[in-house]
């Protein structure tokens, strides 16, 4: 019966990855620019940045999930309509649960990223500076290869988290890990079935997922004195 | 104790000397004896409070000159506006009679106009940090090589060389693979040197850097200190150190209150000291 719709199921789990993949990205990139804009010099960017984060992360997902994609969808299309276009357009969930599930996770990313770089100690940079090294190129040797190291831990964290949260665009229609095992649970009247497999697909994308963040971890902190050493 | 031996400022293997190309207006100085570094009138205030009311330093090749003053007097404050990690308020810096070109920052400050010149001073002019700041993602080898490479463009397999005979010459190659956090902090500070020497310098500055070790680290950190003197090197040293400062320096400067306020011979300044505050100084000194 499983093996029935067991191909079904890693369709949809490769779909998860991809949300998941395409989310991370975004969510990378946002919390680059949302650290960058907390630890500006702007009061400006600041205060975006500081309403970004506060917003989020006081908000359900789910609830920023339905906004975002039926929200959307009526602000695109009276936006359309008012510059002249006819058809109703329909988002891609998709491209919807990517961008809400990026949009969410970046927030949480500024924080991590804003912690890690924080932590390196002002000597650091003005060692570079201080042997001739322009602005940009002390950011690249110096200042992310230990922000990187400083922000796996929580940002492995946050990975887990992600994984875990696409599970909610199922809700909008994408035909994802979880859609799918309630589909065949559904049909075949075996909830926990396919529940159970549901499970240890996560699982096993976690499992593995830790493991290659701890390898990488191991890399990037030689050299770490850990406090209790 | 000084040799004032320019042939031994080159002793690096590896690339000639790149000197900086004459820019903006000179140094007022004869052109046959440009003084290596000339700081003139620096002011700097944070706030309200003015921590330096006009100081000027020249530095000859090989001169070694220490600074001291209590605490507060603004002797690391202006060491760091050399280099342009403070930037002063008032002043003017000259490298070999190149004069920095600055221009006025919204606070009020004064920075560089030009970047990259201000980029090229500093590669000329490296500092030596009382907390070491190594970089500590970087092996000491690494440390070493890196602005050689990224700043002067050397290669890879030449700065690898001119880091290990470095290493070596500072008593600390068998630790080349070590990350800083597993060394000591005489290790460090000797890491440290060796990574201010791999620029190959024309001036050296040092920011207290003895006061961040345990006491009996300081001896093998200023060993290596003075075998620089000895070379030559030009060097400009924030010290505590009165022994130091005696022995190894051939100028030194006493700071009070940001303002220079007595300069001369250390042998003469230490030993026979013209004012009330000095005296008191190195009353509370000690050596």
């Amino acid at each position: 019966m499983l093996a029935d719709y067991l191909p079904s199921l890693f369709e949809g789990t490769l779909i998860t990855l991809s949300v998941a993949g395409a989310s991370l990205t975004i969510a990378a990139a946002l919390g680059l620019l949302g650290a960058a804009a907390k630890l500006s010099r702007s009061r400006a960017l600041r205060t975006a940045a500081n309403l970004y984060t506060t917003v989020i992360r006081g908000v359900p997902d789910l609830v920023l999930m339905l906004l975002i994609f039926y929200g959307g969808q009526v602000a695109l299309n009276w936006a359309a309509q008012r510059l002249g276009h006819e058809d109703y357009i329909d988002i891609n969930p998709f491209v919807a649960g990517v961008a809400t599930i990026g949009f969410i996770f970046g927030a949480y990313l500024t924080e991590t990223f804003r912690g890690a770089l924080m932590a390196i100690p002002p000597g650091q940079r003005e060692a570079g500076l201080a042997f001739g090294m322009s602005p940009a190129r002390v950011l690249i040797r110096i200042t992310l290869p230990q922000m990187i190291r400083l922000a796996l831990p929580g940002f492995t964290n946050n990975w887990l988290v992600l994984v875990k949260s696409t599970a909610i665009v199922s809700v909008i229609g994408l035909s994802d890990m979880m859609q799918r095992a309630g589909f065949a649970a559904g049909a075949t009247q075996q909830p926990f079935t396919f529940y159970l497999a549901a499970a240890g697909l996560y699982l096993a994308i976690t499992t593995v997922s830790l493991l290659a963040l701890n390898a990488l971890n191991r890399r990037y902190s030689a050299g770490v004195r850990w406090a209790h050493a | 104790m000084n040799m004032n031996d320019i042939a031994t400022l080159t002793e690096a293997p590896g690339t000639p000397t790149p000197a900086l190309p004459p820019q903006g207006g000179g140094s007022g100085t004869a052109t046959s004896a440009v003084a290596k570094l000339a700081v003139t009138d620096i002011h700097k205030r944070f706030g309200a409070a003015e921590v330096l009311k006009g100081i000027s330093l020249t530095a000859n090749a090989g001169d070694v000159i220490s600074l001291i003053g209590s605490s507060g007097s603004g002797k690391s404050t202006f060491l760091r506006c050399i280099n342009l990690l403070e930037q002063p308020n008032a002043g003017t810096i000259a490298l070999n009679g190149e004069t920095l070109t600055l221009t006025r920052d919204r606070d009020g400050s004064l920075k560089a106009a030009d970047a990259k010149q201000l980029q090229r001073l500093r590669a000329r002019v490296t500092m030596v940090f009382q907390h070491f700041n190594l970089w500590a993602h970087m092996t000491a080898l690494e440390n070493v090589i890196e602005a050689p490479v990224q700043v002067l463009g050397l290669s890879k397999d030449a700065a690898i060389a001119r880091g290990e005979a470095l290493l070596a010459r500072v008593g600390v190659a068998h630790r080349k693979d070590h990350y800083p956090a597993h060394l000591s902090g005489g290790e460090q500070q000797r890491v440290a040197i060796a990574r201010a020497l791999a620029m190959d310098p024309e001036v050296m500055l040092f920011d207290e850097p003895t006061s961040a070790l345990d006491p009996e680290l300081v001896g093998e950190v200023l060993k290596v200190m003075r075998d620089l003197a000895r070379e030559g090197r030009t060097m400009i040293v924030v010290t505590h150190e009165m022994g130091f400062a005696r022995e190894v320096s051939n100028h030194v400067v006493f700071l009070h209150k940001g303002l220079i306020e007595e300069e001369g011979d250390p042998r003469e300044v230490l030993a026979r000291p013209r004012s009330e505050r000095l005296r008191q100084f190195l009353a509370g000194s000690l050596k």
